[in-house]
This record gives C-alpha cells, sequence and structure tokens, in this order.
C-alpha cells in the first residue's frame, strides 16, 4: 500500500498535490483496493467550474462499489484528465500518477494546509482496516 | 399438513438437536402476552375441496371467453399463443428469484436479456432494464430519472392529459414527498401545441402517451424538438403492440420510452400482474431504475450473462440507489420475450394491422348510428371515443343481455366527456362481434 | 453447447404461429407513422419451444433443489395455486369491469384484505402494491401523509437500523424523508441508548424488520416501539420476515403502525425469477384512510339468501394510487389459494417448522462455521464464510462450491454488518434429510477451505458455467443485441 510523502490526504480518501496555486486530485491506493477493479470514472465538473469545498468532482464505479470523489479546497477547475473514461482501470494501477482527476486553481491554498499527510493517513487507513 | 414434510419423530429429534422440550421453547424472546394469539381464519382444506371453492369464485365473474368484450382503456384482451404459458409453467423459470449466481441462473439471465434486445428493437431505443411493475410506475420512475438527471435543479414536469389516468396518478403519489411542479394534466385540450406552450428553462420533462389514452396516434417530433431546445428530456409511453405497425417513438428523439407491456402476450387477470417496461438512449442507462443484464465471458471462456450496474441499485447504493426497486416482474418480460419470439416479425405485423383495420370498421359501423358520434377526429390506432346518447353505465348494463362488455366511461376522469365510451377493438373480435355491438347500441341507445 | 440467442435463431420467412385473414376492408393508414422495417425475429414455434426449454434448463429452482436464500423464504410453491390462477373468471376478467360482473375477484381480495389484517392484527389493508419495496414506499408515505395531516411537518426524519434491506434507505430517499441510520448492538439488537438520542420530535418515524436480518426476535421490541411511540412516531415493519410470525405473535399487537407483506415470501407465490411479488400493506386504526386506493370494501351487506355486494372504494385520505389497476390479482389467487389450504393451524405450523428448521441447521454447524449470534434464530441465521485459519477463503468461495453439491448458496453479503455473512433460510418446507445433505456439504467444505482452498476459490467445478466476470460486463456494457 502506497502513501507518497509529497501529497497530502483527505479522510473520505482523496488526495491533493500542491503546486503553487494549483491543486492536482485523485483517489488514494487505498481508496482504489476498498473498490476492487473499477469499471467506470465520470469527472462531473468541467474545465472552467468555479467549486466550493466539498463538492463533488467525480463520481468512480467498480462492480460492487460506487463513489463520489470530493474538493476539499475551493477553486475553478483548470484540466480535467479525458484519459480516465476510456481507461478506467488507471485509478487501479496507477492512483497518484495517471490516474489524477482534475487540476483546479485554488481561490485558497491554505485550506489544503488542513489535511493530514502521508503518516496520519498511513494510520486513518489501519485504524479502518482489520 | 400440507407442504410440511415433518414426521412427529423427526420433530422430536430436531428439537432435541436443538436443545428444546417443545416448539413453544423456540419463542422465549416473544412477548409473553401477546405470543400466540388465536386467528380468527376459516380452517385447513384440503386441495380438492379448494378447486371447488375457487371454481365458484371464478364463476361469480363474467369473463372474456364467454363475453364479447371492447374494454380497453389500458388492459387490452389480445390472443396469447399456447406456447407462452407452456415456457411459463417451466418451474425452473418461475421457482426460481433474482439471479444473483449467475452460474445457475443463465436460464433467466439470457431470457431477461433477449427481452432487453426484443423491447429496444421494437421501440427503437439503446437500453431496456429487466422492467418495471407496470406502465404507471414506469412513467414515475421515468420522471424520477428526468429530476436526477437535471441534479434537481429543474423541478416542473409537464404531463400530457391524454395520459392513463392511472398513470397520471402514480406520478402525483411518487411525487408528494418531493417539491415538484406537475402541469398540463388537467386541460383535456392541451394538445401538442399547448404542451410546448408549457416548456421552460425550470421543465424536466415533457411526457406523451403513444397512442394516447383515446386511441389517438401523432407525430411528436415537434413537440421532442421544442423539449430539447429548452433543455428538457421527451419521454414518451407507449403500448408496444402498436408498434408492429407504427413509427417507434424513437424517431420522434424520446429520450425515455415506457409503457404498459401487457398486450404483449400477459392475460388480463383482472388488473395485473403486468409489465412496466421501460428504455431510454445510452447515455441515461447508469440513472436508469431496476436491473440490467449485461453480456460476458465465464472463467472457461464461454459467453453468459450477468446482472451489471448493480451499483445504481438499492443493495449497494441504499439511500442514494435511483430507484428502491428490487423485485420486478421478471417471469413477465419472459412472457414478452417468448410472444415477441413466436409470433415474430409476421405476427406481431398482422395482429396490429388486424386491431387496427378492425377498429376503423367498427367506428364506421358505429358512426353511422344517427343516436352516436365518433369523437376522435385525426388517426387513431385501435381505441376510439363515442359520444353516447344515453350515459355508459345504462349502455353497458344494457349490452350485457347481448353477451357484451361495453367501453369505458370516460365522464370518470374527463368531466368534459360525460356520456362518452371508450371503445376498443382487437383482433380478438370477429367481423360479426363488431357488427353484433353495432346493432345493440342501437337497440340500447334510446334515451 | 451454447444455447444461441433468439436472433441468431433466427431465419427472415421462417413462419410463426398462424393468424386468422382480416375479415373486415382495410382502412386507410396514417400518413407518415407507418414503420419502415420492424427488427423481431422469425422463428418457428418449435425453434421458440427448444430454446426457452433449453434456457430453464440452466436454472436451478426450488423444483430442483434446495434454495437456502436467506430473506427470501423460497419455500414450495404449490402447484394448485397455478391452476387456480389460470381459472377462466380469474385469468379473462379486465379490470375496469362493472363491479357487478366482478364480484367472484372483489369476493377473492377482499378475503385476503380480511385474512391479512387478521394475521398482522390491523384494521386496514391495501392489496395495490406490486412488491415489498413498492410496499415500503407505500408504508413510509402514508406515515408522511399522516403527519402532514396534523400539520405536524417538522418531522421529517425515517430512523433505520444499519442491518436493514437497502430497499429501506431507498424507500425513505424516494419519500423525501431523510435516513437516520441507527447502530445495532453487541447482540444484534436495536441500540436503545442510540434510539433514545436520536427520538425527537423530527422523527415522523423507525422502520424495523422482526425478526432482524441477522434473524433475531428484537429483544426489546417493546421498548423500541415505544420509544418511537413517546416521541410522537410512528413504527414502519418490514415484513419480509413473516415466515417466523404467523400465528406467532401479530405485528400490530406489538405496537407496529403499518407493515408490508411479501405474498412472493410468506404465501407461497412464486419468485418468477425476480418477480412478480406482491405487497400488500396493513395498518392500524389510525392510517385506514391513508391507504393506497382503491381497496375492496362492501357496498351492501349480504344475508343467507345473497351474498354481500363488493365493490371498489377510494379511502378518505388516501395517499393516492400507487399503481395502476388494482394490484397483482393472479399473485392474490395464489395467496388466496395457500392461505385456505393451510387454515388456521397451518399458519402456526408454517411459524414453527421454518423455525425449527433454521435452529436445527444453526446447531448443526457448530464448529464448523462461525455464527457471530449463536442463540435461537428465527427463521433464518447469519453464520460466517471465513476461518482465521483458512486466509483467503470468502463466504463467495463457499458460495460457488456450495453449487457443485446441487444447492443454491445461501444469501451472500448480507446484512451488511456481518463480514463474509452467509444468510440462511431453509423454511418449513424441507425435510430433515434435505437439511442433513446440506450440513454435509457445508462440512465437505469446512474441511476443503483448510485443505484445498485453491479448489473453493476456483469453484464452481461442475456446473454448465464457471464464474462470470462481473468486471468485463460493468467495463465493455453490452445491454441487448440487435437483429443478425
Amino acid at each position: 500500500m502506497e502513501f507518497p510523502a509529497d501529497l497530502k490526504y483527505t479522510q473520505s480518501d482523496e488526495w491533493v498535490r500542491l503546486e503553487g496555486k494549483v491543486a492536482t486530485l485523485g483517489i488514494t491506493d487505498f481508496a482504489q483496493d476498498q473498490l476492487s477493479d473499477i469499471v467506470f470514472v465520470e469527472v462531473v465538473a468541467g474545465v472552467g467550474t468555479a467549486l466550493q469545498k466539498g463538492k463533488a468532482v467525480a463520481s468512480v464505479e467498480s462492480v460492487k462499489a460506487a463513489s463520489e470523489v470530493y474538493t476539499p479546497a475551493g477553486g475553478k477547475v483548470i484540466e480535467v484528465n479525458e484519459a480516465l473514461s476510456a481507461t478506467p482501470e488507471l485509478v487501479n494501477s496507477d492512483p497518484y500518477g495517471k490516474a489524477w482527476m482534475v487540476k483546479l486553481e485554488l481561490s485558497d491554498p491554505a485550506e489544503v494546509g488542513g489535511l493530514m499527510d502521508a503518516g496520519a493517513y498511513r494510520k486513518h487507513c489501519e485504524e479502518r482496516s482489520h | 399438513m400440507a407442504y410440511i414434510p415433518h414426521t412427529d419423530e423427526e420433530r422430536r429429534a430436531m428439537l432435541a438437536a436443538i436443545g428444546v422440550g417443545r416448539m413453544e421453547d423456540l419463542y422465549e424472546a416473544v412477548p409473553a402476552e401477546v405470543r400466540f394469539p388465536d386467528l380468527d381464519l376459516p380452517e385447513a382444506i384440503s386441495e380438492m375441496e379448494i378447486l371447488q371453492e375457487l371454481q365458484d369464485l371464478s364463476e361469480a365473474n363474467l369473463d372474456t371467453r364467454h363475453f364479447a368484450s371492447f374494454l380497453g382503456a389500458g388492459a387490452y384482451n389480445h390472443f396469447i399463443p399456447s406456447a407462452v404459458d407452456a415456457i411459463l409453467r417451466r418451474a425452473e423459470f418461475y421457482t426460481a428469484y433474482t439471479p444473483y449466481q449467475p452460474e445457475i441462473s443463465q436460464g433467466t439471465l439470457q431470457a431477461i436479456f433477449e427481452y432487453q434486445s426484443l423491447i429496444c428493437n421494437l421501440t427503437g431505443m439503446e437500453v431496456s432494464n429487466a422492467s418495471h411493475y407496470d406502465g404507471a410506475t414506469a412513467l414515475a420512475e421515468a420522471v424520477i430519472l428526468a429530476l436526477n438527471h437535471h441534479r434537481g435543479a429543474r423541478r416542473k414536469i409537464v404531463l400530457s392529459p391524454a395520459i392513463h389516468p392511472h398513470a397520471r396518478q402514480v406520478v402525483r403519489t411518487y411525487m408528494q414527498g418531493m417539491e415538484i411542479e406537475v402541469v398540463g394534466g388537467d386541460r383535456l385540450e392541451n394538445d401538442s401545441r399547448a404542451l410546448a406552450g408549457l416548456i421552460d428553462d425550470q421543465t424536466a420533462m415533457v411526457a406523451v402517451q403513444y397512442p394516447d389514452f383515446f386511441g389517438r396516434v401523432e407525430d411528436f417530433t415537434a413537440l421532442g424538438r421544442a423539449a430539447h431546445a429548452a433543455g428538457a428530456l421527451l419521454c414518451v409511453s407507449v403500448n408496444p403492440l402498436p408498434l408492429g405497425l407504427l413509427k417507434p417513438p424513437s424517431a420522434f428523439d424520446a429520450d425515455v420510452v415506457v409503457g404498459e407491456g401487457q398486450t404483449l402476450g400477459i392475460p388480463l387477470s383482472f388488473g395485473g400482474p403486468y409489465l412496466g417496461h421501460f428504455t431510454t438512449k445510452k447515455e441515461f442507462v447508469r440513472k436508469m431504475a431496476g436491473r440490467l443484464v449485461g453480456e460476458t465471458l465465464d472463467s472457461r471462456g464461454q459467453r453468459g450473462f450477468v446482472l451489471t450496474l448493480s451499483t445504481r441499485e438499492q443493495h449497494i447504493k441504499r439511500e442514494k440507489a435511483t430507484s428502491n426497486i428490487c423485485t420486478n416482474v421478471a417471469l413477465m418480460a419472459l412472457a414478452s420475450a417468448v410472444y415477441l419470439s413466436v409470433m415474430g416479425k409476421q405476427g406481431v405485423r398482422r395482429v396490429a394491422e388486424l386491431c387496427y383495420h378492425k377498429a376503423h370498421y367498427a367506428a364506421e359501423k358505429i358512426g353511422a348510428l344517427p343516436e352516436y358520434r365518433i369523437w376522435n377526429t385525426g388517426p387513431f390506432f385501435h381505441e376510439f371515443v363515442v359520444a353516447c346518447p344515453i350515459p355508459v353505465a345504462a349502455i353497458n348494463t344494457a349490452l350485457l343481455d347481448y353477451q357484451i362488455l361495453g367501453g369505458y366511461d370516460l365522464g370518470q376522469d374527463y368531466p368534459e366527456l360525460k356520456n362518452h365510451m371508450l371503445l376498443a377493438v382487437t383482433e380478438m373480435n370477429s367481423r360479426e362481434e363488431i357488427d353484433a355491438l353495432a346493432a345493440a347500441l342501437a337497440e340500447v341507445g334510446h334515451a | 453447447m451454447l444455447e444461441p440467442l433468439i436472433y441468431e435463431l433466427s431465419s427472415p420467412g421462417r413462419p410463426g404461429v398462424p393468424l386468422p385473414q382480416p375479415d373486415v376492408p382495410p382502412a386507410d393508414l396514417p400518413k407518415g407513422l407507418v414503420r419502415d422495417d420492424l427488427p423481431l425475429p422469425e422463428l418457428s414455434e418449435l425453434d421458440v419451444i427448444r430454446h426457452f426449454t433449453r434456457l430453464s434448463q440452466l436454472n436451478h429452482g426450488i423444483d430442483t433443489g434446495f434454495y437456502p436464500l436467506g430473506s427470501c423464504t423460497m419455500k414450495y410453491n404449490p402447484k394448485v395455486n397455478e391452476d387456480a390462477a389460470r381459472l377462466p373468471g380469474f385469468a379473462f376478467t379486465h379490470p375496469l369491469q362493472a363491479v357487478e360482473t366482478v364480484q367472484g375477484n372483489l369476493a377473492l381480495m377482499h378475503a385476503v384484505q380480511e385474512w391479512l389484517k387478521e394475521i398482522g392484527g390491523f384494521a386496514g389493508v391495501s392489496l395495490q402494491p406490486a412488491a415489498g419495496a413498492h410496499g415500503e414506499l407505500t408504508g413510509i408515505l402514508i406515515l408522511r401523509a399522516y403527519h402532514q395531516s396534523r400539520g405536524d411537518t417538522k418531522r421529517t426524519r425515517i430512523l433505520i437500523p444499519d442491518s436493514a434491506h437497502g430497499t429501506n434507505p431507498a424507500s425513505t430517499a424516494m419519500s423525501g424523508l431523510e435516513v437516520v441510520e441507527l447502530p445495532s448492538d453487541a447482540r444484534g439488537n436495536v441500540d436503545l441508548q442510540a434510539l433514545r438520542a436520536a427520538c425527537d420530535e423530527t422523527v415522523a418515524g423507525l422502520m424495523l424488520t422482526n425478526p432482524n436480518t441477522l434473524g433475531l426476535f428484537e429483544e426489546h421490541v417493546r421498548e423500541v416501539v415505544d420509544q418511537i411511540h413517546a416521541c410522537g412516531g410512528l413504527v414502519y415493519g418490514d415484513g419480509a420476515n413473516m415466515n417466523a410470525l404467523l400465528g406467532i405473535v401479530r405485528p400490530g399487537d406489538l405496537g407496529i403502525d403499518v407493515l408490508h407483506f411479501n405474498l412472493h415470501k410468506t404465501f407461497s407465490t412464486p419468485h418468477g425469477g425476480g418477480g412478480p411479488g406482491s405487497g400488500p400493506v396493513g395498518v392500524s386504526r389510525h392510517l385506514v384512510d391513508f391507504l393506497p386506493g382503491p381497496v375492496v370494501d362492501v357496498l351492501e351487506e349480504g344475508d343467507e339468501e345473497e351474498a354481500p355486494l363488493y365493490g371498489l372504494v377510494m379511502p378518505k385520505q388516501s395517499i393516492g394510487r400507487v399503481k395502476a389497476f388494482h394490484g397483482h390479482f393472479g399473485m392474490l389467487v395464489r395467496a388466496y389459494t395457500y392461505m385456505r389450504v393451510m387454515g388456521k393451524e397451518g399458519m402456526r405450523a408454517i411459524a414453527d417448522h421454518a423455525v425449527l428448521n433454521a435452529n436445527y441447521v444453526r446447531v448443526r454447524l457448530k464448529g464448523l462455521y462461525p455464527v457471530p449470534h449463536d442463540r435461537i434464530c428465527m427463521h433464518e441465521f447469519v453464520a460466517e464464510g471465513r476461518w482465521e485459519d483458512a486466509p483467503g477463503v470468502r463466504a463467495l468461495d463457499v458460495a460457488k462450491r456450495l453449487m457443485d453439491f446441487g444447492f443454491h448458496p445461501p444469501t451472500n453479503y448480507f446484512p451488511l454488518i456481518v463480514h463474509e455473512a452467509l444468510m440462511i433460510e431453509p423454511t418449513e418446507t424441507e425435510s430433515q434429510a434435505t437439511l442433513d445433505a446440506f450440513v454435509e456439504a457445508l462440512r465437505t467444505i469446512a474441511e476443503e477451505a483448510h485443505s484445498n482452498p485453491e479448489l473453493l476459490r476456483t469453484a464452481p467445478h461442475n456446473t454448465r458455467f464457471g464464474r462470470l466476470d462481473e468486471v468485463k460486463a460493468a467495463k465493455d456494457l453490452v445491454l441487448c443485441c440487435k437483429p443478425i
């Protein structure tokens, strides 16, 4: 199970890579493992959309579960990963790399500061598995 | 005791294995003061005796085998080939349940896949679910789909008044917990043009029926364009059997097509079980309610079928599910698949033509009677409205003496149509029956 | 040999069922509204019969083998019920015929209404809902309408235990009410403390399944019902598990305000591969006026000479129609036949033997499969399909291997509160010998889980089809076939 050190993590299993004002979002290795084989990904926020913190950016489905992906910070969508609709399995094979979902220009990058780091998130995952 | 196989010896042995002395001991958790009520029910009877009782009940009805029937209004007396029931009585079909374990349910799964295919090809739509309870609840689910499609931002539904009154009532029942505005159905004069006028940027969906409740058929292309221009969906509720002859609703660019499939090999059965069919364009498949059967491969490389996109459904999404539907009417979907297969392309076309021509012959004969007037002005399929000289109820009572079950009293649902009767004619009505109906109407129609 | 699809068996020009020639002159067809082609298959009657007969042989049904699908009550479907439903007076009557011409049907429906009232302890019953989930939606709408009628509009929340069937929260959401999930306690009951904390004047009601989905009778059912009533809410009973309560206790006597019955579970009407079912709803006195309609009522009392005159009546404050026409009448005929044959004593005998059978299987599995709540159960119980010392084997594998022994697996992965759940419901129509054979198969599988886990993970082996690829089905979505 991977927990890249350079990322921030949410309680609901999203990861964020912050570069200046731009945040890249996706779901974590733990999340894709829980869902198992992903069959469908739909990014629901189009380029140019202004989103508040907590709004849904994407929908992810496997055969046994479906999940919404939420943004932990407000901002404007500047790029969307088109490859995911054709190859949803990227979420399983490369959740932190090729399976990024959206890039946002944050209105307040400080909002990301309160998220968990890799160590805290790893603990959060361990507590939930049995 | 019928169907319960235990002997006294077995009961004793099993109670001993469990470690209790008597059956009563199994119910310690049940509050003592309300335990073991004395039910006021009739005593048990044997299979031999029940058959006599049922026979008496059955014969306390007038049925369409003994009476010529011209009653339609959403349920129709059609010919059902014996092959349909022969397959429905296969116990492997009717004593199985939802195909959760696909390896031992390929019969049900493939049959439903074939049903989905047949219905799509008949309606011209791209995807179908495995069935809804009936046409009325399917329409209500179509409304929910439209509301979800717009993510709750649009809260108005335009419903044609020419949709079956029961279907419009069911939509209202389903909507009572949501703040939704349903317009259009209250004025009989609201034709396609008037309905188009009611569409605005708050409209999630416009729904019409084809043929409509009064038997009329019209081209909804313009209405579809008006709906789409405003960003609303077009839903058409269809009786699938006329589609053997008529242009399918996909021609109007319908987004959702639902309807009552009882006409496809399902007996009248005093109102149910019937068959709600539900088809859409591909893009709405994830918003669709109900079960979906999809094609796949098994571990040995064989083609097989499974329930798919289950993540929409209640057992996974729970309160976020597209619908609460679980058990549907799989056996009725099977019935329609068998009907469409055994009647085939030629048979379905022929039945539709027989209905059409016989209804037009009837309308001509009745229209020629001085005291009766045909209300329909445009094209109709196999039902039409007759303005009668005396109340419909009185006519129908009198017609019983002629061994005829008359049509539906429209005054019950449309105050403007007091003394108007909705008459349906199917392939089951011979020319002699139709002539007899016209003659009987002439005789009983005196005020 | 794979069974082809119906379109693959089609041949242009193949004659199907012959139909009569038109006996009237042809009328003009509606301009612009006639279709060009009709993409339906063409087969002979023999082709169709062979095709569907062979398909049926790919199914496991109650009539082919034991089917302990928990929560579904797969009891024997009596054949006399099938003959009953096909009697011409039942099968060939139109729902909109004048009531005077269908008194037999209305009498039958009235009897079923009365018997369900008696069995459930209710003041009113509607036979209109088409299935259990439909009955649930109906029941929640009734609760809501009741509170609305009293101006109690703040009541927008429904409390639902975490062990509940998914249809419970789904039905609540469809009614426009909010779902509040309640935890279960260590013994599998509704957690009373959590319940007390959640009860306030925003609660419209509680949805209770009793016996619950663990097969256990709620040990504090009185307290639960009283607590909800005390804060002004109502109790909805999910009647899926009525098979354990027939003649044992009436839900109405426990204070349940509204309950749906599943005729296709408790009352032997067939499951049909996924319906049609029937989900009548029973209500206590203060809710009678809100039932969906129409319901069957006596219009004119009868006497020794004359039968009563039955009619269809809309309840005074009805929530409205939930379905076109009257409900699944064909299933009501089957249920009527079953209830008459079983009779008064039969009701109690059904519950007794259903509960006897479930407990028998439970005790015989001791030491073989973990049973999280190992006490007297009702008509079903939940075991775990996993072992600490057999990692890598899951309930799914146990289920698939059971098919090799000719059994339909128990319900898998429900309720959600038990890991690797196997919900086993034998029903009262199974003999001790069948139950013993089932236990022996489970014993063998438990051994295999430890000695040969790979055999389980790749099961089934003896069936016509192996495990089906559900991932592929969802990714490469193929939901219908086009004509060749």
